[in-house]
């Protein structure tokens, strides 16, 4: 059994004979039931620091989004010198480090796709270097490349009549969380020695192809492993030893987190759930009178301040997608033990103390993993955030801990993930909306009117019959299912190839669990469709070529979002027959298939690409987003909606369904007291019945029509706002997700 | 009185400002007064509603006690609920049997000491844990010109309440022009303090919120003009009622 000076106080025997940072929490961590009385105030560095980052972020919403872009060197752990918030107050950084030589200045990342890191750079009026250009189309292939080489017509076509969508071929996968935490507990070179270790012993010497890839990759992370030393030593740190201290733990694990975003530019780049590992430390340095509790806040508002400051070169189409700038760097607090113990601590509380002291942000991407059997302070603290802020999003930890144990991250906006043992291939979305109208059009785009999925027999009769629409709808599901699985098998294996996540890998077990997540968008549309074609009655209205292009439906129908089985049904129906067609495929390196309801602002965009459907959403409109009913389909209420989506078996969606919801503060209760235990209610009520996931939006929508019109007013600037899976500066967004977020339900009966 | 049908108006899951906790809610079609500042003109007349016996209206409540924790439960607003006092007792008892929390949100204006009504609401009280007493206007005239009904029962109501002792809270919309005038708060903070059963006083500032349904049924709005009480007003009622006395609500 190793033992180290830094580890000195700590309990437990499994940890220092293995990498086992779970085991280090479980043996080590202090509950804490208490309330919020002890919380300490900004420090006047704090102030000081934040303060310049507003300035920057201010110039950079000036510059139009971006405030400085590399476009020389090409980003990697040792490619830059030291770089601080405000060279005048680095001293006052207690958390150092950035992913470029200065503050909010984006990283040239070009193993993802050339093409994109210069576009990226052409849209705010950069010119990229043309040697690098040279060097990234002559002499080295990226992942976007390796794509489009071996991609099929047939996907080519699919992919541009966006029936799958969102793909990550112009754009790195993410949705790895390294266990960052491992950098402080064991020092670097421990890791060092373990990854060396399994290349040891990898495979019995007969060098089969996955054996090969095997020792390539743990050579790669060897390699990172190391630079990150390098890295530290540029800030003047030596991270070869475990932390001693707090303030160690905090720099040490963010020097862990920085290496994987100066290598990647994920989707989504997690940080995972650190509050409770880095409460052992200082608890550990309170006791020992070393730390006061201004300087534990000061800690974690250091490193929250680097978290808000995240950035990566993005391309328009991209933005699109994902707007107002979000990297999800989602970071987790409380949730239980498998011994039935709340991992609440005094850090879980600091954590979301941040939004008090530095004010309301959309990063870190804060999330609660929760449990009717959280402890009552921490419940209504963490609804008292919420309606102050609506900055935080609240995930159920009952159904998560029997999947994932007690030990996961949230890898994006809502997925979980085994911490430090396992990665995830992410694969965008399914359009299911699409896909029924190419199942009453025999496969033909009602957009292109290109014939895009194989010429089956289209429905030709003027009035809708359920039966024949369900049995076409299967027909084309099995196709989608088929060609959706194969091209994400592409994807990833290129990404593996071009774009491997070398940082994030080394600090994950080399055992290595895989899930391959698909996802669904347009859920609730198929779901009222279906509904109104079973329920009413739904006339076809055809183009000069006979292509269904609207509809016309004649009487009510049950819509999901109000509690009624009739639709309701449809939903769970719907969730588990894409997943029973995804799970028929092969899939890569025997990933396990998961799937998800979770678009994101790329409701709009996906929106755009639809045609009309029989629910009565006309072409073009914004599709709703995630697992949320329909735009206007709720009739009785929030809770009424609220059981629709809980009805839907986590189980069947293990990367996540999301749903978001807004509430007028005054159709909360009277006053704080009634708001907060009101909100309680909600979230017990919600979470006790399996439901997955909820994001709170505590406003009404005139301040929303306020913000849209008058983003100059000083009120606005961090006006923070949860949308499916993530949160946003409001004014960030385009007018159209503006127009798409005001447009929503707001629950404001009184 | 078996399968007495309830004609519902419409349903909130999520009340939250309609009695303790959590409520859900539903708003019953009907009601015998007019007032000028009404919020829901569409439960007065012949409209569309939705048919269901006691039963079923129980069974679709009951799928959302795990939101109501210790205070929540069920609160039948309208309209004016007490117009179906069968259909009401019958869910009542039906509640009271799973231990749910029972609240009747009312305005007194078809109460009667009368029969057949004053034994059924006295049954009615059995199952009953609290009701929101409305008390539009004090004053009789003006209680007239606002609702288009004197207030001698509803007071009569306030009155009986107290004399059995069930809990109430006294609610007060404070409109401008119409239910703002300082010697009437006066006198009304006067009549509540002869009851001995108030729990909670509040006074609901006039919200125009509900305009559209007026202009969707197409009923002329007589409050035209009229402006929510600024923030002084508001205060100066919570004063002249002394809200702040009543806190017996928070337990």
């Amino acid at each position: 059994m190793l033992e180290k000076e830094q580890w000195k106080g700590f309990k437990g025997r499994l940890w220092k004979e293995e990498v086992n940072t779970r085991d280090f929490i479980q043996q080590n961590y202090k509950p804490y039931d208490g309330d919020e009385s002890f919380l300490a105030g900004p420090t006047e560095a704090t102030n000081k620091l934040w303060g310049k980052l507003q300035e920057l972020q201010k110039a950079e919403r000036a510059k139009g989004g971006v405030l400085d872009m590399e476009t020389e060197i090409v980003s990697g752990l040792t490619a830059y010198g030291p770089g601080y918030i405000d060279e005048s107050l680095k001293d006052l950084e207690k958390v150092v480090g950035l992913q470029t030589d200065k503050p909010l200045k984006r990283a040239f990342m070009p193993y993802g796709g050339i093409k994109m890191a210069e576009q990226a750079c052409q849209t705010y009026g950069y010119e990229p270097s043309e040697k690098l250009h040279e060097i990234f189309t002559k002499y080295h292939k990226t992942h976007n490349q390796g794509v489009f080489d071996v991609y099929t017509p047939e996907i080519k076509k699919a992919r541009h009549n966006k029936v799958i969508t969102g793909l990550p071929d112009t754009y790195g996968r993410g949705r790895i969380v390294g266990d960052y935490r491992r950098v402080a507990l064991y020092g670097i070179d421990f890791l060092i020695q373990e990854k060396l270790d399994d290349f040891a012993h990898c495979g019995s010497g007969s060098m089969t192809e996955d054996i090969i890839r095997r020792r390539e990759e743990l050579a790669e992370q060897v390699k990172a492993l190391k630079e990150m030393k390098e890295m530290a030593a540029i800030y003047g740190y030596d991270i070869s030893e475990p932390a001693k201290d707090a303030r160690e733990a905090f720099q040490w694990l963010y020097f862990g987190y920085l290496a994987a975003i100066k290598t990647q530019n994920g989707a989504a780049m997690s940080v995972g759930r650190v509050s409770t590992f880095l409460d052992i430390y200082i608890e550990r340095d309170l006791e020992a009178g070393i730390l006061t509790e201004e300087e534990a806040q000061e800690l974690v508002d250091h490193f929250v301040m680097k978290c808000r400051m995240v950035k990566f070169a993005r391309i328009p189409s991209y933005n699109q997608l994902f707007s107002g700038d979000p990297v999800w760097a989602t970071l987790e607090v409380a949730g239980l033990g498998t011994d039935g113990r709340s991992m609440v601590t005094k850090n879980c509380f600091r954590f979301l103390h941040t939004l008090e002291n530095m004010g309301p942000a959309p990063e870190p991407n804060l999330t609660v993993l929760y449990t009717e059997a959280l402890p009552e302070n921490f419940k209504k603290y963490t609804a008292k955030i919420s309606i102050n802020t609506s900055s935080v999003q609240y995930e159920n930890d009952d159904v998560m801990r029997p999947v994932w144990g007690d030990d996961y991250s949230i890898c994006c906006c809502v997925s979980a993930t085994q911490t430090g043992k396992e990665m995830q291939f992410f694969g965008a979305r399914a359009n299911l909306a699409k896909c029924l109208t190419y199942a009453i059009n025999g496969g033909i785009d009602e957009k292109t009117k290109e014939q895009v999925a194989p010429k089956y027999r289209p429905i030709t009769d003027e009035y809708l019959d359920y039966d024949v629409v369900m049995e076409r709808y299967d027909q084309m599901m099995e196709w989608l299912a088929d060609l959706y699985v194969n091209t994400l098998n592409l994807i990833q294996y290129m990404h593996d190839k071009y774009y491997y996540e070398a940082a994030e890998m080394a600090l994950i077990d080399t055992d290595v669990r895989r899930t391959f997540a698909t996802g669904i968008a347009g859920f609730s549309h198929v779901v009222d469709s279906l509904s109104a074609i079973k329920y009413a009655k739904v006339k076809t209205i055809r183009d000069e070529n006979g292509i269904v292009v609207d509809y016309e439906t004649e009487g009510d129908f049950p819509r999901y979002g109000n509690d009624d089985d009739r639709a309701d049904e449809i939903a769970v129906w719907l969730l588990g027959e894409f997943l029973a067609k995804i799970k028929k495929h092969h899939t890569y390196r025997n990933s396990e298939p998961t799937t998800s309801i979770l678009t994101i602002t790329s409701n709009v965009v996906y929106g755009k690409a639809t045609g009309s459907l029989p629910d009565g959403r006309k072409a073009g409109e914004p599709l709703s987003p995630g697992a949320n009913p329909s735009y206007g389909a709720e009739q009785n209420g929030l809770l009424a909606s609220l059981n629709s989506v809980a009805k839907l078996p986590y189980e069947w969606a293990l990367d996540g369904i999301s749903n978001t919801q807004t509430i007028n503060p005054d159709a909360l209760g009277h006053d704080e007291d009634e708001r907060i235990n009101n909100l309680v209610q909600v979230l017990d009520g919600y979470f006790e019945q399996g439901a997955h996931h909820l994001n709170v939006n505590v406003f009404g929508r005139e301040k929303l029509i306020d913000a849209m019109e008058h983003p100059e007013k000083e009120e606005y600037a961090n006006f923070t706002i949860r949308v499916s899976g993530y949160a946003v500066k409001f004014i960030d967004l385009t007018r159209e997700q503006q127009l798409d977020v005001i447009a929503r339900t707001c629950h404001d009966h009184m | 009185m078996e399968n007495v049908i309830g004609r519902i108006h419409s349903i909130e899951s999520f009340g939250s400002v309609d009695g303790p906790g959590v409520r859900y809610i539903y708003f019953l079609h009907g009601c015998p007064l007019r007032c000028q500042f009404c919020h829901n003109p569409d439960t007065w007349g012949s409209k569309t509603y939705q048919e269901m016996t006691a039963q079923q209206a129980l069974d679709q409540a009951m799928k959302y006690r795990n939101y109501w924790g210790k205070k929540g439960g069920l609160t039948i607003s309208g309209g004016e609920p007490l117009l179906q006092i069968d259909f009401l007792l019958e869910l009542f008892k039906l509640a009271k049997k799973e231990g749910i929390h029972t609240c009747i949100d009312t305005s007194g204006g078809c109460f009667t000491r009368e029969e057949p009504f004053f034994s059924k609401f006295e049954e009615l009280m059995q199952y009953t844990d609290l009701l929101l007493v409305d008390i539009k206007e004090i004053n009789k005239e003006r209680h007239i010109q606002l609702t288009s009904k004197d207030n001698d029962n509803i007071l009569d109501m306030a009155r009986y309440l107290s004399d059995i002792n069930k809990p109430v809270w006294i609610r007060h919309v404070l409109v401008p022009e119409r239910s703002d005038f300082d010697e009437d708060l006066k006198e009304l903070d006067q009549f509540i303090k002869t009851l001995k059963n108030v729990e909670r006083v509040e006074v609901l500032p006039y919200h125009t919120l509900g305009i559209f349904k007026w202009q969707e049924l197409k009923i002329p709005y007589q409050l035209e003009g009229i402006n929510p009480p600024t923030k002084e007003r508001i205060e100066n009622a919570n004063q002249l009622l002394h809200t702040q006395d009543y806190q017996e609500f928070k337990k």
